[in-house]
């Protein structure tokens, strides 16, 4: 579904991917750890466009969304993502929020999404919350609505920026509990992420990345369980 | 008590013999027109350049950054009533040049370079997260800029904004330079008549007032409308 062909991005001199060669297959879950600066984030940014690569080919759906000619706003409707910080928007009703991009892109009328959002609110029991601003919710709240603004546009693929990671810690279980359920309803994702549990219960794939490389990749229970990079035991070491 | 009725007297003269208040009111009709439509103008030309100078900045087109930067540094540091002249020379040639309109288009112009720069620090305060949660969605970058970034922006900007109509409202008065009667210039027009200059420039300066504090009220009314989304 998603392949990268020789990825590099450099700041400057300063080099963050440094040739990265990925297959993401359909209903794969993909969790990417490693320490920070190891590139993980910008990995995860470049899958769609959101950093432009200095090097290499992203492939997605058989497009090269590389290729300048490939219009990139048609396949960002298909990859979801979401980011540490939510970026709801704050001048827009949690409704508004979710129903936005759908109708303005012309995928759906108001209705379709008005009915759209309702139900994913339902499924996240926070009917009540529809007309509510962003302001006016808790970041677990707001981080799950992140996640179903994202699913409104029916999605191929997710996209997780360590979505937990500015959550209150008594927060953090129930947006893992609703990646997990995605995950169990066969959504392709790719998920950067400090939470090993959250790893070990839901990844089909683990990626250790360090210094803009994909040093080791497992299954969770190998990878966990059997390390064999030095930095990866290290890196499993300080943090288990 | 003879210098009440002076008072009166000077006020009464100012006003109402030869139907004078009609053109305390013809005056302040001009003066609210060029004001309206100037800050439509300026609005206008200030999204548009503040947008295209964030634009320039995330796409490194350095031509187009320097294009706004000429057009927002000339008209900043140009008196404006040298502009106003400038422009009216340029465009009197025509001869039936309407005056009105042409002051309208120069306080714009005026306008619009502050009203951009106000803008532009309106979209760089909003968080580029927004940004990029616009485009994940699919959302190109225009539509993001019109339906995300800029409510926000302008949310922020407001009371600038206000700041930058107040004193464009004041500073029509110069347009009585090309031979507009604006509210100014009838003021100074009745005083030349009855010979008494204070009293009609008392009349011109409460009008002023009134409608910069018109102006101020309906500002505060919108900033309240738009910071729904702060209640916690």
């Amino acid at each position: 579904m998603i392949v990268t062909k020789n990825l590099k991005k450099s700041f400057g001199d300063h080099v963050v991917l440094n040739g990265i060669n990925e297959t993401i297959h359909k209903g794969e879950k993909v969790v990417v750890i490693g320490p920070s600066g190891s590139g993980k984030s910008t990995f995860l940014r470049c899958l769609n466009l959101l950093e432009v690569p200095t090097e290499g080919e992203i492939w997605f759906e058989e497009h090269n969304i590389t290729d300048k000619k490939t219009d990139i706003n048609i396949l960002r409707r298909k990859m979801g993502m979401v980011f540490q910080q939510f970026n709801l928007f704050p001048h827009l009703t949690v409704r508004e929020n979710i129903t936005l991009a759908p109708v303005k892109l012309g995928l759906m009328t108001k209705a379709e999404a008005n009915d759209k959002a309702m139900e994913l609110l339902k499924r996240i029991g926070l009917v009540e919350k529809a007309d509510a601003y962003p302001n006016q919710l808790s970041g677990g709240q707001k981080q799950r609505i992140a996640i179903i603004r994202a699913l409104a546009m029916n999605p191929d693929v997710m996209l997780f920026d360590e979505p937990t990671s500015a959550l209150d810690p008594e927060m953090v279980g129930e947006v893992l509990d609703l990646m997990a359920q995605l995950a169990d309803e066969g959504m392709t994702m790719v998920v950067v992420t400090h939470e090993m549990r959250f790893a070990k219960r839901v990844a089909t794939r683990v990626l250790f990345m360090d210094e803009g490389r994909i040093v080791e990749q497992n299954t969770p229970e190998e990878f966990f369980e059997n390390p064999k990079n030095p930095r990866l035991q290290e890196f499993l070491s300080k943090i288990l | 008590m003879n210098w009440v009725e002076n008072l009166y007297q000077s006020f009464y003269n100012a006003i109402v013999p030869d139907q004078r208040y009609m053109a305390y009111l013809d005056g302040l009709k001009a003066t609210l027109l060029i004001s309206l439509l100037a800050i439509l103008l300026g609005i206008a030309i200030g999204v548009i350049v503040a947008v295209l100078k964030v634009t320039a900045v995330n796409y490194r087109m350095k031509w187009l950054t320097t294009v706004c930067n000429v057009y927002i540094n000339v008209i900043r540091g140009t008196p404006l009533m040298v502009q106003l002249l400038i422009i009216y020379n340029l465009i009197f040639t025509s001869r039936d040049t309407n005056e009105l309109v042409v002051g309208a288009v120069c306080f714009g112009i005026n306008s619009g370079a502050y009203v951009s720069e106000i803008i532009r620090a309106g979209i760089e305060s909003i968080d580029r997260g927004q940004m990029e949660a616009g485009r994940s969605l699919g959302l190109d970058y225009m539509q993001t800029m019109r339906m995300i970034i800029l409510p926000q922006a302008v949310k922020n900007i407001l009371p600038a904004l206000g700041n930058e109509f107040i004193t464009l409202i004041k500073e029509t008065s110069v347009a009585g330079v090309i031979a507009v009667t604006d509210l100014t210039k009838a003021a100074q027009y009745i005083g030349s008549r009855t010979w008494d200059i204070l009293p009609p420039l008392l009349i011109a300066a409460a009008c002023y007032l009134v409608m910069v504090m018109g102006l101020s009220k309906l500002l505060s009314v919108f900033e309240r409308r738009m910071s729904k989304g702060d209640r916690h």
